[in-house]
């Protein structure tokens, strides 16, 4: 039992942390929303060589076959950043369902996805529209049960302008084939699951780095900031808000942590524990956006201010990938119907 | 990152249970807030320290078993699972034995920690008086040195379980010159010292749970003291420490209440009666207290890995002292009518417990440092606003 990073794995984080900073600084990202695309390329290229997109690729085909628990910190980090790239549907849920696929498909795609070559976005039913489409190399697309492999020249995009303008977010018009099919049945069911807990892992890594940013921002305006001739940050119920943020945060995370390594070893109760994850931290990550907006006051609410590049992330990440009370009712499911098991570090103590 | 328990660890889990299953008595003990309970439970301690298990993570000579902070995690899940009695001298295992372990002497430790882990002297915590409550910098009570002794005076309240204690360790002002957190020492007194008077205190449910200890020229030996002299505070906190971080409240008491309210939700489901409102707020009390016990087995690593516990012990203190009251509002809320019962009424049968719960748990946000007082913790020490 030792619940905790290993050194490399904190220095891995730091180094993408710094990177990061240098690569994608938030005047970047406030240039990408005024682009067509919204997405950069050369951006892309750059996370490819730190291994970003092929982290969870096996070493064979150019990755760094590293897993699940490796991934959550740093897709912190790119939450932190407020990356918008597609690196939750290409590197965390594509990117592993084409590895457990195997055969052709991965043949085609590993190489490419490590290789910061390809983009995939994923059409799944638990997301009304799909991210990144348009600027997709392949699409991985549900239809009845079953998923298809199809190439976004063979799809017709409607775009559904958000409220994040870093979302870049779709509806799909296609037809699927028996060629495009590469995997029904049982096998389809279960890697769609699977993306289910990917996913949804991925938005709640992201969430602690947006609402520790989000915190950050506020801590560091509320003492600069004066009023009344003290900063805002000396009144305590600016103090206590705050707190309560903190609070929220430090609680989640150890949840997105255990989420992380259940889905990495194929834990039993993954579903629970991603579903525990993904609402304790992207409540955190909404609970730091409204707060940290009241600590700013009126200039929190312009455009020009930067505190709602985050905002708009907590926002957009709470609603992907199943809402809060999509995962509340699974984990209720659970614990009512006795649908999965529950239990902390494969103890389950016998219910009263 | 290893989330599995090792075979030692395991085998010491069924140890531990295969001993609870055989001792943990039947029926419920009284109170330990009346004079009956108190001694009810002096002997279960004394049951469970003389099978070894009162202390596990203190060394053998103490009457502890020398496990580490994860075996600590585990007996702790398997005591709550088991249904054990609460623990009549929490104030000594879990405050002042970790404070002497790293304060006290060698012959203190010897003198004072087999008999906290055996229950013979119950222990209550002399901090908080009627001036200084939050500001307890601002105690004044005193102890003036007369040769090998020191002459104490003043005024201690709302001690925990003083009203049947066996010893009090309290904060004295020593220098009267001083100020605030200076000059405070840091003294044991036995509560049968002539000049000490205690006079219990009901609390919410109607029983003497605290008491008022006050102090008229009671003298007490030098040797009494713990760490130096007028560096009392230093002392102090080092207990605040654990009583917020770690050993006060442990994950499985937490966990156990939200097991408890799952199944009070499927009887309730099970009779109809339910306020389907209701089924996230349960939903909510059992993630919460999954994330309560995550965060703890990550301090214990961080411990086991030579880290400390510094002010992040607030933010621990607020969660869990929020996630009990939530709890038991959830529970009553779930019992309706049945929730105002008193545990002896007719209709209470197999419920009685909650209401109880829900009176204690009130006093959560108060005791071991307001929630108030922990916000201001987290912002000024942990997020670096300003104070003023
Ligand atoms: C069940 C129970 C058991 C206890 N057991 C013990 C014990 O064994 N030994 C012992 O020594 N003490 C014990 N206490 C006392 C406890 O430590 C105090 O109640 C606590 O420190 C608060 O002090 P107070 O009650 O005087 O409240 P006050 O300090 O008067 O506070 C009243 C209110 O004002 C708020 N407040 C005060 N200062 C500030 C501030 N700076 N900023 C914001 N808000 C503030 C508080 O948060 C609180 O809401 C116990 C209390 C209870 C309820």
């Amino acid at each position: 039992m030792e619940f905790a990073f290993s050194e490399d794995q904190e220095l891995l984080r730091s180094t993408v942390r710094d990177f990061l900073a240098g690569e994608a600084p938030v005047k970047i990202i406030r240039e990408l929303w005024e682009t067509d695309s919204g997405r950069s390329r050369q951006l892309w290229s750059s996370l490819a060589e730190v291994g970003l997109p092929g982290l969870l690729v096996p070493e064979d085909r150019g990755g760094l076959a590293m897993d699940e628990i490796d991934l959550v910190l740093l897709l912190e980090e790119s939450g932190r950043a407020a990356l918008a790239e597609p690196l939750i549907s290409t590197a965390a849920v594509a990117a592993p369902m084409i590895r457990d696929l195997g055969g052709a498909l991965a043949d085609a795609w590993l190489e490419k996805i490590a290789g910061g070559d390809a983009i995939v976005a994923v059409g799944h039913p638990v997301n009304r529209f799909t991210s990144d489409a348009h600027v997709a190399d392949l699409l991985l697309l549900e239809a009845n049960g079953e998923i298809h492999a199809v190439d976004p020249s063979a799809a017709t995009l409607i775009h559904q302008p958000a409220n994040d303008p870093a979302r870049r977010i779709f509806s799909i018009e296609w037809k699927p084939s028996a060629a495009s099919c590469v995997a029904s049945g049982a096998e389809a069911r279960r890697e769609l699951d699977a993306a289910i807990d990917r996913g949804a892992l991925a938005c709640a890594a992201q969430a602690i780095g947006v609402g520790q940013r989000l915190v950050e921002m506020a801590v560091a305006y509320a003492t600069e900031r004066h009023q009344f001739g003290v900063p805002i940050g000396s009144f305590q119920a600016i103090k206590h808000a705050l707190a309560n943020v903190q609070v929220a945060i430090e609680y989640a995370q150890p949840v997105v942590y255990r989420a992380a390594h259940s889905v990495a070893t194929h834990g039993r109760c993954r579903s629970v524990d991603v579903s525990m994850a993904k609402r304790a931290a992207c409540s955190a990550a909404e609970q730091a956006a409204r707060t940290a907006l009241q600590v700013h006051g009126a200039i929190g609410y312009t455009w020009e201010q930067d505190l709602h590049v985050w905002m708009r992330r907590a926002w957009s990440l709470a609603g992907a990938w199943g809402n809060g009370a999509w995962h509340s009712a699974r984990v209720a499911s659970a614990l009512f119907e006795g649908t999965a098991p529950t239990e902390t570090f494969g103890y389950s103590a016998p219910t009263v | 990152m290893d989330l599995t328990y090792t075979s030692e660890q395991q085998a010491f889990r069924q140890q531990a249970r295969s001993w609870l299953e055989s001792n943990v008595p039947a029926e419920p003990l009284a109170s330990f807030d009346t004079a009956d309970g108190f001694e009810q439970h002096r002997k279960w301690e004394q049951k469970l320290n003389a099978g070894g298990w009162a202390m596990v993570p203190w060394p053998v000579e103490y009457g502890g078993r020398g496990s580490d902070l994860i075996e600590w995690l585990i007996f702790e899940e398997e005591y709550y699972r088991s249904g054990a009695p609460g623990r009549v001298n929490q104030n000594g295992i879990f405050l002042l034995g970790p404070t002497i372990m790293e304060y006290g002497t060698d012959e203190q430790k010897a003198r004072y920690l087999p008999k906290m882990a055996s229950s013979e002297e119950v222990w209550a915590q002399g901090w908080s008086e009627p001036n200084a409550g939050s500001d307890m910098a601002a105690i004044q009570a005193t102890a003036v040195r007369d040769g090998d002794h020191y002459i104490l005076n003043g005024q201690k309240t709302w001690a925990s379980r003083g009203a049947y204690a066996d010893w009090l360790f309290g904060m004295f002002r020593t220098d009267p010159d001083t100020e605030r957190h200076r000059g405070i020492t840091f003294v044991l007194v036995p509560l049968d010292t002539p000049g000490v008077t205690v006079r219990p205190i009901e609390q919410l449910d109607g029983e003497a749970g605290f008491a008022e200890v006050f102090l008229d020229d009671a003298r007490v030996p030098v040797s009494n003291r713990l760490g130096e002299e007028n560096k009392g505070w230093n002392v102090a906190m080092s207990t605040a420490g654990f009583e917020r971080g770690l050993m006060l409240r442990s994950p499985a008491r937490f966990q156990n209440t939200a097991r408890k309210l799952v199944a009070l939700y499927r009887d309730t489901v099970a009779n109809g009666e339910v306020e389907p409102l209701l089924r996230d707020a349960v939903v909510r009390s059992w993630m919460d207290a999954e994330a309560y016990t995550l965060n703890t087995y990550q301090t214990v690593t961080r411990l086991l890995q030579g880290g400390k516990i510094g002010s992040e012990a607030s933010i621990n203190k607020i969660f869990w002292s929020e996630l009990d009251v939530h709890m038991h509002e959830t529970a009553l809320a779930l019992l309706g009518a049945r929730g105002e019962l008193l545990p002896e009424a007719p209709g209470a049968t197999g419920v009685g417990d909650w209401l109880d719960g829900y009176l204690f748990s009130l006093s959560g946000p108060i005791y071991a440092g307001t929630n108030e007082i922990q916000r201001n913790v987290i912002a000024e020490r942990i997020l670096n606003l300003p104070r003023k």
